[in-house]
C-alpha cells in the first residue's frame, strides 16, 4: 500500500513486467489508471488475454481506465476543436505543460460513489516517452512527484513506472530521470540483458531491490537477483546458471 | 515502424528502401513515397524488376545443384562434433512462398507501376502549412508529412472510416532520408539542435497513425550524420523496427580479408515485439549483405577459416574482436576472446 515500485531496463525490453503488473493489480480488484504510451490498446489486450485477463471487460466495469497515448495524440492534432472543459491529457505537446496528464490520473483513480475497488494504481508505460515528445525532465519528475502525493498518500494506492536505462548512455536528460527515480523507489525491479550477449535460453536477468533503507535508516537495501525466460503465455524464473537448458 | 539507418553512402539503404515499395507493387499494395530529395516520381520509375517464378527458380536450382556436387558427405575426423550440428543455410535457397524476388538489373515495367494506386510527397513542391500546425511544434516540413499521410489514410479508407469499402488494402509509406538537412531539420549538422524533439515527436504521431491503420512504414536516415546520440536511443525505443546497414566503402574493413565476399554488414538492433510477450528471435544476430549483379542477398556472416600460420598480428585481432560478436554454430573456427598459443 502506499508503495513505488520503479520497473527498469536495460539492453533488453522490459515490457513483459507491465504486462505482468497490469494482470496481477486487474486480478486483485483494484482500480488501474493505466497511462500507456507506446503501445495500443490492442497489444495489451492480446497479452492480457494470454494472461488470463479481459482489458476490455475491465474498462467496461469501471475497473480499468485506460489512456492510449497514440490514439489521444491523433485526436488532438488532426481532430475537431476540443470541448471546453475537457483539455486533452496530452495538451503537454503544445503547452509542455504536464499537469493535465496529472488531472487526468487524479480524476480517474479517485474513489467515486458506488466504486468497491480495493486501493488505486497507476500504471505507466513508459516514461521516456514523455522526454520524447517534448516534456522537461523535471516537469517529468514534477508530474511523478504529484501523482506519488496524490495516489500513494492521499488515496494510499500503488504506483508503477517503466523507463529505460542504458549504460554509457547520452541521453542525460533520461538518465537524471531515471536516477531520481531510483533514489525515491520503494521497490526497484531491473530486467537487464545478459553482459555476456544474447542467449536463447535465458533471456536476462532481474535484479530486484527492496529499498528498506527508505523506511528506516539503519536498514540495508535488499537484492535478490534471478534469470528468466519468457515464453507465451508466462514467464520461468529460477537462480542464475540454473537455467533449464543447463541442468 | 521499420527503421533503417542509411550507411555511410545511402547506396544499399536506397536499395532496401526501392525493395520496399517494389513488394508492394506487386502485391498490389498501396503506395506512399515520401522524400526531400529525390522526386517521388524519379524513384519510382528506378524500382527493381519482379523476377518470375520460372526464371528465379530455374537460376536457384543451377546454384543450388553446383553446390551439392561439391558436397561430399566425409564424415569430419577431428571437429567431430560440429558433424552433428544442422547443416547451414547461409542464403535461403528454397523457394518460400513469402515475399519475391527482384532482378536489379532491370527497371520494373510502367505498366506495372501504373498497376497501384501511389501517392507522393516531394517536401520541396508542398504548400505552405497550414496555421492550425502551430500549435504542433514541430519541424513544419515534418508536420506537412503528416498531415499528408494522415489525409492519405482517412481519405482512402485505410483506417477503416468508410464501412462500403469492402475490400481493404494496406499502404506501403516509404519516406527517404529523414532528419537530414533537406528536410530543414538541423539534427544532422549539429550537436544541440535547435528543435531536438520535433524527429522523435514526428516518429510518435506516425506510430499512432500506423497503429490505426493498415499500413506499413520504413524510413531511412542518415544516422551516421546525427551527433546527438541521445535523440538515436529515443528513436529506437520509439520504432518497431531497428535495422542499420554499414558497408565497407572506404573503410578499413573493405581491404580486410575476413569480408571479402561481402559489400557490408546488417546490424539488427531491434525487432518488434507485438500483441505478444516473446519476440520472434533468430538464432544469429550476425548477418552480412553482398550485392551481385542482379541481386541483393543478406546471408549469415561466415568468417573464413584461419588455416594461414602467418596471418599478423593485427588481423588475429580483429578476428578476435569480431569474434566477441559471432553466436554459436558458425563452423569451423575456433572462437575466443583470448587466443591459446599452443
Amino acid at each position: 500500500q502506499g508503495q513505488f515500485t520503479l520497473l527498469r531496463d536495460t539492453r533488453t525490453d522490459g515490457s513483459f513486467l507491465v504486462h505482468h503488473f497490469l494482470s496481477f493489480y486487474l486480478r486483485a480488484g483494484c482500480k488501474v489508471c493505466f497511462v500507456a504510451l507506446l503501445q495500443s490498446f490492442s497489444h495489451y489486450s492480446i497479452v492480457a488475454q494470454k494472461l488470463g485477463v479481459s482489458l476490455a471487460a475491465a474498462k467496461e466495469r469501471g475497473q480499468l481506465v485506460f489512456l492510449e497515448g497514440l490514439k489521444s495524440c491523433l485526436e488532438l492534432l488532426f481532430g475537431e476543436e476540443e470541448q471546453p472543459g475537457q483539455p486533452s491529457p496530452l495538451q503537454f505537446l503544445s503547452t509542455r505543460d504536464l499537469r493535465a496528464l496529472f488531472d487526468f490520473v487524479r480524476v480517474s483513480l479517485t474513489p467515486a460513489d458506488g466504486d468497491s475497488w480495493k486501493g488505486p494504481v497507476l500504471l505507466v508505460d513508459d516514461l521516456g516517452v514523455l522526454l520524447s515528445l517534448g516534456a522537461a525532465p523535471v516537469a517529468v519528475l514534477d508530474f511523478i512527484h504529484y501523482c506519488r502525493v496524490s495516489v500513494c498518500c492521499q488515496l494510499k494506492g500503488n504506483i508503477v513506472v517503466l523507463v529505460h536505462s542504458n549504460e554509457d548512455s547520452e541521453d542525460e536528460e533520461n538518465e537524471l530521470v531515471v536516477n531520481s527515480l531510483c533514489h525515491h523507489s520503494d521497490l526497484i525491479l531491473w530486467a537487464e540483458g545478459l553482459a555476456t550477449g544474447f542467449c536463447k535460453d535465458v533471456h536476462g536477468q532481474i535484479k530486484i531491490i527492496k529499498r528498506l533503507s527508505l523506511r528506516q535508516a539503519a536498514e540495508q537495501d535488499l537484492v535478490q537477483i534471478y534469470q528468466y525466460k519468457i515464453q507465451d503465455r508466462n514467464v520461468t524464473f529460477f537462480a542464475p546458471g540454473l537455467s533449464a537448458a543447463v541442468l | 515502424l521499420v527503421f533503417t539507418e542509411e550507411d555511410k553512402y545511402g547506396l544499399y539503404s536506397n536499395l532496401l528502401f526501392k525493395y520496399f515499395l517494389a513488394e508492394g507493387i506487386v502485391c498490389g499494395h498501396d503506395l506512399f513515397v515520401a522524400s526531400a530529395k529525390q522526386h517521388p516520381d524519379n524513384i519510382l520509375k528506378e524500382l527493381p524488376a519482379p523476377l518470375l517464378d520460372d526464371t528465379y527458380r530455374k537460376e536457384l536450382g543451377d546454384e543450388a545443384a553446383a553446390v551439392k556436387s561439391e558436397d561430399f558427405q566425409d564424415s569430419m575426423k577431428i571437429a567431430w562434433r560440429y558433424q552433428n550440428l544442422p547443416k547451414m543455410e547461409a542464403s535461403p535457397t528454397t523457394y518460400t512462398k513469402f515475399g519475391h524476388y527482384y532482378d536489379i538489373s532491370k527497371k520494373m515495367p510502367p505498366e506495372l507501376c501504373q498497376s497501384v494506386k501511389w501517392h507522393s510527397f516531394y517536401l520541396h513542391e508542398e504548400l505552405s502549412f497550414e496555421p492550425k500546425m502551430e500549435a504542433w511544434n514541430m519541424n513544419s516540413g515534418y508536420a506537412r508529412l503528416l498531415q499528408s499521410i494522415q489525409r492519405t489514410i482517412s481519405q482512402e479508407g485505410f483506417d477503416g472510416s468508410d464501412p462500403q469499402k469492402k475490400q481493404r488494402n494496406v499502404l506501403r509509406i516509404g519516406i527517404q532520408s529523414l532528419g537530414s538537412v533537406l528536410w530543414g531539420d538541423d539534427v544532422c549538422c549539429s550537436d544541440t539542435p535547435e528543435d531536438p524533439h520535433s524527429l522523435t515527436k514526428f516518429l510518435y504521431v506516425l506510430r499512432g497513425l500506423l497503429r490505426k491503420s493498415l499500413s506499413a512504414c520504413i524510413i531511412t536516415v542518415p544516422a551516421h550524420l546525427i551527433q546527438n546520440k541521445a535523440i538515436m536511443e529515443r528513436v529506437t525505443d520509439l520504432s518497431d523496427v531497428v535495422v542499420g546497414l554499414e558497408s565497407f566503402i572506404g573503410s578499413e574493413r573493405e581491404t580486410n580479408p575476413l569480408y571479402k565476399d561481402y559489400h557490408g554488414l546488417v546490424h539488427v538492433h531491434q525487432i518488434p515485439r507485438l500483441n505478444s510477450l516473446i519476440c520472434d528471435v533468430s538464432d544469429t544476430k550476425d548477418l552480412a549483405f553482398r550485392l551481385k549483379r542482379k541481386l541483393f542477398t543478406i546471408e549469415r556472416l561466415h568468417l573464413p577459416p584461419d588455416l594461414s600460420d602467418t596471418v599478423s598480428r593485427a588481423s588475429k585481432q580483429d578476428l578476435a574482436g569480431s569474434a566477441k560478436l559471432l553466436s554459436s554454430g558458425c563452423g569451423a573456427m575456433a572462437i575466443g576472446k583470448k587466443h591459446l598459443d599452443f
